[in-house]
């Protein structure tokens, strides 16, 4: 009862009208900064927490928590309309939403991850206001071997599905695991594949500049060529009777939707793994799970709708390892922890005894972020469906400045930017070649986390590499991840022999 | 196509040569003090996977096994990409000199007018609202320098204004 | 919006005069944003330090430009160290340091030296505690080692990057006591403290900061301080100088500038560095989190690097012989 207290204070708290209006607007910066590639929620999140300490403090929670879901929303925007994923957990949404916009269907598409993400967070804020304290517990059961067999079955759940040429899709695993470990070898300290010498590499390939270059330069690249100079623009209209269908259609998605808060939640709950995992986690389940699923990849709108209830619901979830243990998911909660800490709150075990109205408030507050989130996206809508009606040359003159930009802002370096035209360059003659690009990207998004974990846990285990199924948790993850691998190594292998007996 | 697929199947031989060269410089074995391998062992051994694909691929072509046909460039616009990317790499190429507010712009100027053939209005309206949104949007409020190169002092009464 | 306008017109009218009265060189001002070079990535202790110091100096208006934080934690700092010294006679760049300054050009040959760069001003120092899980029956430093000597080379310490300040101090130890250790590296020091409150790990020397929620909630101990004097948190806990022991580690968080920077200009960020050392918000974080504030400056700072970077070469040397 008395948490109902709490959170009724919050509530009352964050409808005042001047908080609604910070809200209205955090969510509308939130929405534009993770709709430009390359930008996401760190950037908004660092770029206000400064002036939080200028506004009262319940206000400053509702801004952040308002930049954070405005940027979770934005990053399927650009994952849509352009098929650059502005951030790695948008990564599984491209897969069918890009299909979708090009088929016409961006408005559908879009509305699809916005009423997603909404239920996504709303099922998350619910479990994290239920259960936050007791899930602390099993997230700290959570040691190398089980972050290990964790990314595994993120890798297995998406990867096993897909459908491409057996060959290509391992060489593009490998490549990008081999690309996620240039820079420093954190077990060993020691520098290592630092191509040419150039001193731009000690930090690493960022999955951001890959994206960018793969999806967004490459896919440029690849639509000129294809479009035969005569460009055909998508026919992207957007109508009340569309919106309509489009949330009547979104209401045969309860089964997918749940699923993909679910796992979010959980997911985004274990310190290490975040929502990319998550992401892709409920992309593959809804894949196997659909009737349909032989339309997935092609712009199936569950495809769109699990990976964005997923990942809204892992953000959410990944604010109790920052809350309760004092452990950043993810670099927005790492700063979201740096303002906490400046505000004087301790995170960790005592915060939720020591500062409830702090939590619930935060809590409260996530709410109204995401219910005004969803009413802002769904009213941009068509803002954002009428950019892609602009001529082709101009579209793409302004993404490709778009992508430049966008790759020096995180990092600011030059370094990056060549990077971006190489890596699209590249990607453009692959793609022509039929390699599939997902994989080598998700690969360089998860490879870091599994050759730590693994590395971790050898060194921890004397080198005993039973240790990865001696442990029930792991053990579980890693038998359900041999399932998955198998599948396609099955049907790739009776694939071979039925073309040798028709040869 | 077929030749294509083979070619880019050596690339990546070559790349993964490459790649396991440079990992060679840690160990790739397994490390007996630590228990567990060495920080070479998995570049090395994820690009041995993809130097062996890339083979499995070739020797799959070479069989004549492959399902391709046709060109693997469009040749009538091959040409438009790659005086894109040509245009890219001199966009780049020119933004740590005279900094972004001209490289930029020259980019657009060029895509828009030359290559897309679009109206003066059109360019020039893009041409000019493009580096204002850049600077409000990306300097002022987000506070993320683009690089400014020759131009930087021109800047300094903005940032005395702005900031 | 319209007040910001104003305020952002009224400051620029400002500006335009203070800049057209006042030609004289001591009263150097940035021109353009300050980069604040990190050498860490984002969300370690490094950054969340470097951005507090960031929103003191925004809040109490220290600067009249804003200062930029960039994260260059590449190679443990090499990328950052690199970029400054390619920046010689810039005044409007500044790097936060913390240790890896001297070991990473020790530990690698990355054509940096350090004694080139302008020192401007150390900020604080942070402590290193030897903690354990608090469901242990090790409540002494006797205990500690009795049992990692029991455990015959298992004992699983955890701690930052290898190279880095953690693995340099449990070095120290092995070699104080006598004891052998299999080091786990995690890439950040509250990665190290959760996965010792969660038992994946047997001890740590994480810097109170990092332990403090889990030593407050009762889940992790302190064993001994790294410090020559009690840490005024853990009044109850010894230093290793009082056990018999003399080790002392410090970790330093300064600030400097590229070499060449022009006098003027060290002064004033030597200046912004002073006013923020004595703002009230610091003091209360100092206290809270059990960092040393002591404040150096100028030559006294540069000898102080140098002297540091000698220690750390004969640490690292040692570290190489026992590996």
């Amino acid at each position: 009862m008395e948490l109902i207290g709490h959170m009724m204070d919050g509530f009352a708290t964050s409808l005042s009208p001047l908080n609604l209006m910070i809200v209205v607007l955090g969510v509308t910066a939130g929405l534009f900064i993770g709709a430009m590639p390359g930008l996401g929620s760190v950037n908004g999140v660092a770029i206000v927490l400064p002036l939080t300490f200028i506004v009262p403090p319940s206000s400053a929670i509702i801004l952040l928590a308002a930049i954070y879901y405005g940027a979770m929303y934005g990053g399927a925007v650009s994952s849509i309309l352009l098929g650059i994923p502005g951030a790695s957990t948008a990564v599984a949404t491209t897969f069918d939403g890009r299909p979708m916009a090009q088929q016409g269907k961006a408005g559908l598409a879009l509305i699809a991850a916005a009423v997603a993400s909404f239920v996504g967070g709303t099922i998350s804020v619910i479990l994290f206001t239920l259960f936050a304290a007791p899930l602390a517990d099993i997230a700290l059961q959570f040691g190398p071997p089980e972050e290990f067999a964790l990314v595994l079955l993120a890798f297995t759940t998406f990867v096993g599905l897909g459908g491409d040429d057996v060959l290509k899709t391992i060489i593009m695993i490998c490549l990008g695991l081999a690309l996620s470990t240039v820079g420093l070898d954190l077990i060993s300290g020691q520098p290592r594949l630092i191509f040419f010498d150039q001193p731009g590499f000690y930090s690493g390939i960022s999955f951001l500049v890959l994206a960018i270059g793969a999806y967004g330069v490459g896919e440029i690249l690849y639509t000129i060529e294809t479009s035969k100079s005569a460009p055909q623009v998508t026919p992207a209209r957007l109508t009340f009777r569309e919106l309509g269908h489009g949330l009547k259609e979104m209401n045969r998605l309860w089964k997918t939707m749940s699923f993909g808060s679910l796992i979010g939640f959980f997911v985004g709950m274990l310190p290490a793994a975040g929502a990319t995992p998550a992401a892709l986690m409920a992309y593959g389940l809804a894949k196997v799970t659909s009737k349909n699923s032989d339309q997935f990849g092609k712009g199936a709108i569950e495809g769109v709708a699990a990976p964005e209830t997923a990942n809204n619901a892992a953000s959410t979830g990944s604010l109790l390892p920052m809350l309760t243990l004092g452990i950043p998911g993810s670099p927005t909660t790492a700063l979201l922890l740096g303002g906490m800490v400046m505000w004087g709150l301790v995170p960790g075990p005592m915060l939720f005894i020591e500062q409830p109205d702090f939590v619930w408030g935060l809590i409260s507050s996530l709410y109204t972020a995401n219910f005004a989130a969803v009413l802002v996206n769904l009213a941009l809508i068509p803002v954002f469906v009428w950019a892609l009606r602009m001529p082709f040359t101009v579209l793409c003159a302004l993404v490709l400045i778009l992508c430049i930009v966008g790759g020096y802002a995180p990092s600011q370096k030059m370094h990056d930017v060549w990077l971006i035209v190489g890596f699209g360059v590249g990607g453009y003659l692959l793609r022509k070649a039929d390699y599939p690009m997902a994989p080598l990207v998700l690969a360089l998004v998860l490879g870091p986390l599994m050759e730590k974990s693994f590395r971790q846990t050898l060194i921890a285990e004397q080198g005993n590499i039973l240790a990865f199924i001696e442990r029930p948790l792991s053990a579980t993850f890693i038998a359900i991840s041999a399932i998955f691998f198998l599948l396609p190594l099955l049907k790739y292998a009776r694939g071979l022999t039925r073309s040798k007996a028709t040869a | 196509m077929l030749i294509a697929d083979r070619l880019i199947a050596a690339a990546i031989m070559a790349m993964s040569a490459y790649f396991m060269w440079h990992a060679m410089v840690l160990p790739i074995g397994w490390n007996g003090m630590t228990g567990g391998p060495g920080g070479g062992a998995f570049p090395f051994w994820l690009s041995a996977i993809m130097f062996v694909c890339a083979g499995a691929i070739l020797v799959r072509s070479l069989r004549g096994k492959s399902d391709y046909a046709g060109d693997f460039f469009d040749p009538d616009t091959l040409r438009a990409v790659v005086t894109v990317v040509i245009a890219l790499v001199v966009t780049i190429a020119l933004i740590p000199w005279v900094g972004s507010y001209i490289a930029l712009p020259l980019f657009l100027f060029w895509y828009l007018k030359i290559f897309g053939k679009h109206s003066w209005a059109l360019t020039l309206s893009i041409i000019i609202g493009t580096p204002l949104f850049l600077f409000f949007f990306f300097e002022v409020t987000l506070k993320i320098l683009l690089p400014k190169g020759l131009t930087e002092p021109f800047f300094v009464p903005l940032y005395a204004m702005f900031f | 919006m319209s007040y910001t306008f104003l305020r952002r017109f009224t400051s620029a009218t400002a500006a335009l005069v203070f800049a057209a009265t006042t030609t004289v060189a001591q009263d150097w001002q940035p021109e353009k944003p300050v980069e604040m070079v990190i050498m860490a990535g984002q969300g370690g202790g490094a950054d969340r330090l470097a951005r507090l110091f960031q929103s003191i100096i925004q809040k109490e208006k220290l600067s009249n430009m804003p200062i930029l934080p960039v994260n260059k934690g590449g190679g443990s700092g090499a990328e950052a160290l690199r970029y400054l010294s390619d920046k010689p006679g810039d005044n409007h760049v500044i790097m936060a340091t913390l240790n890896s300054y001297y070991t990473t050009p020790l530990r690698t040959d990355i054509g940096v030296n350090i004694e080139e760069f302008t020192p401007i001003a150390r900020m604080a120092l942070d402590t290193f505690v030897l903690w354990v899980n608090a469901d242990s029956d090790i409540q002494t430093l006797d205990d500690y080692v009795a049992a990692v000597k029991a455990s015959g080379g298992s004992w699983k310490m955890g701690g930052t990057g290898t190279g880095q300040e953690d693995s340099l101090v449990t070095a120290m130890l092995e070699k104080e006591f006598g004891i052998d250790v299999t080091y786990v590296p995690f890439s950040g020091g509250g990665d190290v403290a959760r996965n010792l409150v969660g038992g994946h790990i047997d001890s740590s020397v994480n810097n109170p900061s990092e332990a403090l929620g889990f030593y407050e909630a009762g889940k992790l101990r302190p064993i001994a301080a790294f410090t020559p004097d009690r840490i005024s948190v853990f009044p109850d806990t010894p230093t290793m100088g009082e056990l018999g022991h003399d080790l002392v580690y410090w970790m330093q968080r300064s600030f400097v500038a590229p070499k060449d920077m022009a006098p003027e200009a060290v002064a004033y960020y030597t200046d912004m560095f002073q006013k923020l050392s004595e703002s009230e918000e610091w003091q209360t974080y100092t206290a809270e989190k059990a960092l040393m504030s002591e404040f150096l400056t100028g030559d006294d700072l540069q000898a102080y690097f140098l002297e540091e970077r000698g220690k750390h070469a004969d640490l690292l040397s040692s570290m190489e012989e026992g590996s």
